[in-house]
C-alpha cells in the first residue's frame, strides 16, 4: 500500500541498501529491482525498494505545474 | 528531502489551487482509492483549499479498513498457540476481531511481535527454530511484493518454521465494484504506489468500461492538486483516459520483476472486502509452489471463533463513499482512534480515524 | 463503551487514554482540589509557617527502554523529567527524592553510570537529591531498573498564575525552545525491532535555568513541557483550558512550519508513519506570553544554551474557541487534536 519514501542509496551488500532519507538511515531489500547503484533514488515501502525515481520526470512535473501560471484561464492545459 | 519538498512548495500549490478553482462546471466528486491519500489530503488540509463544487471522497484503499474479522480472529486463534509467534505491521495491532483485537492478546500474553519489514519476520523465525513464526500478509499491491519476497526466501533457504497468512488483495475489482454499486464518481484518483509495481494498465478497463477518468497521483499535496486538476481538464475536454500524474515512479507496465514475483507466489482468488462483500478473484493466496509455507494450509486444525459484526457501525457504507463518517451514530460518541468498534477508526489512514484526527473545521 | 477493561500501552502514552484513566479512576478516588487542578505539580499552601508563596510538589516515573540512549540514559531522565515538572509551574525546584527498582542481576557498573549521571545532572541545575529507596525484584519481575523521583520546588506568589493559565489571553503568542521530537526518535532509534539508524539525539536536559531566565524578565501566562504525546498534546491541553468554567474563550492558531523540526525527525517519521507532533521530548516548554513581549521573549530564550532553535509558531486566538487549528506548510488548515492512543509504525 501507500506509506511509501523517497531516499538516497549510499551503500549497498548483497541484496540490502542503506537508504539516507533526511540524514536518517534505513535498510531497504533490493529483490525487487534490478540495476540499483548506489547514488540512485528510490522509492521504500515496508523494508524494499519498489522503484527507481526518474530524476527526469520529476523535473519535468514541477515544471509543468509552473507553466500553468502563464495560461488563461480558457487555455487547455497541455498536459505530459 | 528530496522529492518530497518540492511537492509541498506553497507557490506550486497556490498556481494548482488557481487552475482548479477556474472550473465552472457542475459539482464532480473524485474518489481516492489509496488510504496513503486519504492520509495526505486531511494531513495536508487539502479540502479547505478545494472550491465548493470539486470534492473528494475516500474509497476502500486502507487495507486494514478492508480486512474481514475473519482474519483477525484467525491470526488471534493462532497467536493463542504456545508454539507461536505472530509477526505484524504495526497496522493490524489494534483492529478489532470478533471479541479481541492482537494488541489485547498481547497484554494477555500471545507473542506478538511488530515489524517493518519481512524480512525483520524472517530474522525471527532463524532466531526462533523451535517457535512456528507467521506473518500477517495485508495490503495491495505495493505491499504483496514484501511478502512475495519472504516467501522466496523462505523456500531457497528450507526454513521450516516460516509461514505467512495472507489477507492481500488487488485494487481494480474493488474500483469496478464501487461503480457497480451506482456510487456516484465523477473520476479516480488512482492508487500510486500501488501503480508503482502493477503500472496505469489496470485501470484501462475500469476507464473504458465506465468511462472515468482516471489520474494516477503521488502523495504530496501538489501531486494530488496537479491530479485533481488533470481529472477536472479530462472532464472538461471530454477526452477520458487514464493519465499518470506521478510519472517519476509509475509507468503504464510498472515493475514487472516484482509482478513476475506475485505471479509465482500468489494466485487470484475470491475475496471478501468489507463494504462490498465477496469480490471474484480480488485476493492473494499462496500459491501451490509455495503451499509448504502458507499459514492457511499449514495450521488446519485451529479452531476460529464465529465471526460478529459490530452493530451500528456504518464502516461498510463509509469504505464505499456513500456515507460520511459524521453520518455514523457511533462516530466520536462511542467510536474513537483509542477505543475503536469498526476498521475505519483504526487505522491511521482509514476514513473515521482520519476525519476525527484532522477533521478541518 | 469501553471495550477492554484491561491497561494497554496507550494508556501511558500521554494521550487521550491517559487523560481517560486519570479522570476516570485516579481524580475519581483521590478527590481534592490541588490534584484537580491537574498541573504538572501540586501546588499546596505553606500554612501556619508564616512563608509567603506556595510550595510544588511533583513525582514520576521511568521505565524508559533503552535504558541508555544517545543524549542520556533513564538517570539524567529522571532527575531532569521532575525539575522540569517542577519548573514549568513557575516554581524553583530545590530538592530530589529517587526511589530505584532493580531487576536481579542487574550489573552493578551499569547502575553506576546511571548514578554518577543523575548526581551530574541534579549538580548543574542546581537541585539536591535528599531521600532515596531501592528494592531488588526477581529477574524478570522489572526491566532492568525502574526509576521514581519525587520533587519539590518552592512558586513565588507573582507565578503562581502559571500553573492554571487563567491570565492566557487572545493576542498571546506562543514559543517553543527548540527542536520538537528528537527525543522520540532517539529513543526509537535504539529499538531492536525497528531497524535504523539516525544521528539524532535526545534533548533532555533541565529547564529550570531557561524558564527562570524568563520569569525574571518578564511576563509569562502559561507553559508546560512537552513530553508524552509532544507538542500537539500541549497545545490540545492549552485549548482545553477555554472549556474551564469562567476561562477566556480563545482557540489557538498554529504555523505549522514555524515549528522547528529537523530533518532527520521528519525523515523517520515519514517512514514509519509517525506525526513529528506528537513526539516526545525531555527538554522542551511550550510557553505563552502577551503579544507585546513575544519578540523580546524570543530574543532572550535563544541566547540561553538550551533555547538556541527557540521559535514563534502559534498565537492565541478569539476565533475556534476550545480547538487547535493548524494551518499546514501547503497553506491548508486542519485540526490538531490529543494523541488517541500510542504512535505504532504502519507501512500504510
Amino acid at each position: 500500500m501507500c506509506l511509501s519514501i523517497p531516499g538516497k542509496v549510499i551503500s549497498i551488500e548483497n541484496d540490502i541498501a542503506t537508504v539516507s532519507i533526511g540524514g536518517s538511515e534505513v535498510q531497504a531489500g533490493l529483490q525487487l529491482l534490478d540495476d540499483v547503484s548506489i547514488g540512485d533514488y528510490v522509492l521504500v515501502h515496508s523494508g524494499f525498494a519498489l522503484q527507481l525515481i526518474s530524476e527526469e520526470e520529476a523535473a519535468q512535473t514541477l515544471a509543468l505545474i509552473r507553466e500553468l501560471e502563464d495560461l488563461s484561464d480558457d487555455d487547455d492545459i497541455p498536459i505530459q | 528531502m528530496k522529492y518530497i519538498n518540492e511537492y509541498r512548495d506553497k507557490e506550486l500549490v497556490r498556481i494548482l489551487v488557481d487552475r482548479i478553482r477556474t472550473y465552472r462546471g457542475p459539482h464532480v466528486r473524485f474518489m481516492e482509492v489509496c488510504g496513503g491519500h486519504t492520509m495526505a489530503i486531511q494531513k495536508f488540509g487539502i479540502p479547505s483549499l478545494l472550491p465548493d463544487n470539486v470534492s473528494l471522497v475516500s474509497g476502500p484503499g486502507c487495507p486494514v479498513c478492508v480486512t474481514s474479522l475473519q482474519f483477525v480472529d484467525h491470526a488471534i486463534a493462532l497467536g493463542r498457540r504456545d508454539d507461536t509467534i505472530i509477526t505484524t505491521y504495526g497496522d493490524l495491532i489494534r483492529v478489532p476481531g470478533s471479541t479481541s483485537s492482537l494488541e489485547q492478546e498481547k497484554s494477555h500474553g500471545s507473542d506478538i511481535r511488530m515489524v517493518y519489514s519481512t524480512l525483520e519476520a524472517l530474522a525471527i523465525a532463524r532466531d526462533n527454530p523451535s517457535m512456528q513464526v507467521v506473518f500477517l500478509g495485508i495490503g495491495f499491491e505495493t505491499t504483496a511484493p514484501a511478502s512475495a519476497a519472504a516467501l522466496v526466501q523462505a523456500k531457497k533457504e528450507n526454513l521450516p518454521n516460516f509461514s505467512v497468512l495472507s489477507a492481500h488483495k488487488v485494487m481494480p475489482p474493488a474500483m469496478a465494484a464501487i461503480v457497480d454499486e451506482d456510487v456516484k464518481l465523477d473520476g479516480y484518483l488512482a492508487p500510486g504506489h500501488v501503480s508503482t509495481i502493477t503500472g496505469s494498465h489496470i485501470y484501462r478497463d475500469i476507464c473504458e468500461k465506465y468511462g472515468l477518468p482516471v489520474v494516477v497521483s503521488g502523495f504530496e499535496p501538489a501531486d494530488i492538486l496537479q491530479s485533481i486538476m488533470m481529472l477536472l481538464e479530462q472532464i472538461r475536454t471530454g477526452n477520458i483516459s487514464v493519465e499518470i500524474q506521478y510519472k517519476r515512479v509509475v509507468t503504464p507496465e510498472g515493475n514487472l520483476k516484482a509482478q513476475k514475483m506475485l505471479q509465482d507466489v500468489f494466485k487470484l482468488r475470491d475475496d471478501w472486502w468489507r463494504g462490498l462483500g465477496v469480490l471474484p478473484l480480488s485476493g492473494l493466496g499462496v500459491s501451490e509452489a509455495y503451499a509448504d509455507w502458507d499459514a492457511e494450509r499449514r495450521f488446519t486444525a485451529i479452531e476460529v471463533e464465529e465471526t460478529q459484526e459490530p452493530e451500528g457501525c456504518i464502516c461498510g457504507e463509509v469504505l464505499k463513499g456513500v456515507s460520511h463518517p459524521t453520518e455514523c451514530i457511533l462516530f466520536d460518541s462511542v467510536c474513537n482512534p483509542a477505543n475503536p468498534v469498526g476498521t475505519c477508526m483504526v487505522s491511521e489512514e482509514g476514513a473515521c480515524q482520519a476525519f476525527y484526527k484532522y477533521g478541518t473545521e | 463503551m469501553e471495550q477492554n477493561r484491561h491497561i494497554r500501552l496507550g494508556h501511558g502514552s500521554g494521550g487521550k487514554l491517559t487523560h481517560d484513566l486519570v479522570t476516570g479512576l485516579f481524580l475519581r478516588y483521590f478527590d481534592n482540589e490541588i490534584l484537580a487542578q491537574q498541573g504538572d505539580s501540586g501546588l499546596f499552601p505553606l500554612d501556619g509557617s508564616g512563608m509567603a508563596g506556595k510550595m510544588a510538589f511533583s513525582t514520576d516515573a521511568y521505565v524508559v527502554d533503552p535504558i541508555f540512549f544517545p543524549g542520556g540514559n533513564i538517570g539524567s531522565l529522571a532527575v531532569s523529567g521532575t525539575v522540569n515538572d517542577i519548573a514549568v509551574t513557575g516554581a524553583d525546584p530545590h530538592y530530589l527524592s529517587a526511589a530505584f527498582i532493580l531487576e536481579e542481576g542487574f550489573p552493578v557498573d551499569r547502575l553506576e553510570e546511571i548514578v554518577r549521571e543523575m548526581a551530574d545532572v541534579a549538580r548543574e541545575a542546581g537541585v539536591r537529591i535528599i531521600a532515596g529507596d531501592t528494592k531488588v525484584v526477581n529477574k524478570g519481575k522489572c526491566d532492568k531498573v525502574f526509576i521514581t523521583t519525587a520533587g519539590v520546588g518552592f512558586l513565588e506568589d507573582r507565578l503562581a498564575h502559571i500553573a492554571g493559565g487563567e491570565q492566557v489571553r487572545p493576542g498571546d503568542r506562543i514559543l517553543i525552545n527548540g527542536y520538537a521530537g528528537d527525543h522520540g526518535i532517539a529513543i526509537l532509534g535504539e529499538r531492536e525491532s525497528l531497524t535504523f539508524t539516525s544521528p539524532v539525539h535526545s534533548d533532555a536536559a533541565c529547564l529550570n535555568g531557561l524558564i527562570r531566565d524568563i520569569t525574571d524578565h518578564h511576563e509569562v501566562h502559561f507553559m508546560r513541557d512537552a513530553t508524552r504525546g509532544g507538542v500537539a498534546t500541549v497545545l490540545a491541553e492549552l485549548a482545553g483550558l477555554s472549556r474551564r468554567p469562567g476561562a477566556n474563550k480563545m482557540g489557538l492558531s498554529i504555523d505549522e512550519t514555524a515549528i522547528p523540526i529537523r530533518e532527520e525527525v521528519r525523515g523517520i517519521c515519514e517512514v514509519f508513519g509517525y506525526d513529528p507532533l506528537y513526539m516526545a521530548n525531555e527538554g522542551k516548554v511550550v510557553m505563552v506570553v502577551p503579544g507585546d513581549q513575544a519578540e523580546a521573549v524570543l530574543e532572550r530564550m535563544r541566547r540561553h544554551p538550551l533555547g538556541r532553535d527557540s521559535a514563534l509558531f502559534g498565537t492565541v486566538v478569539e476565533e475556534h474557541p476550545g480547538k487547535v487549528v493548524l494551518h499546514t506548510e501547503i497553506g491548508g488548515r486542519r485540526l490538531l487534536d490529543m494523541l488517541a492512543g500510542e504512535q505504532l509504525p504502519r507501512i500504510c
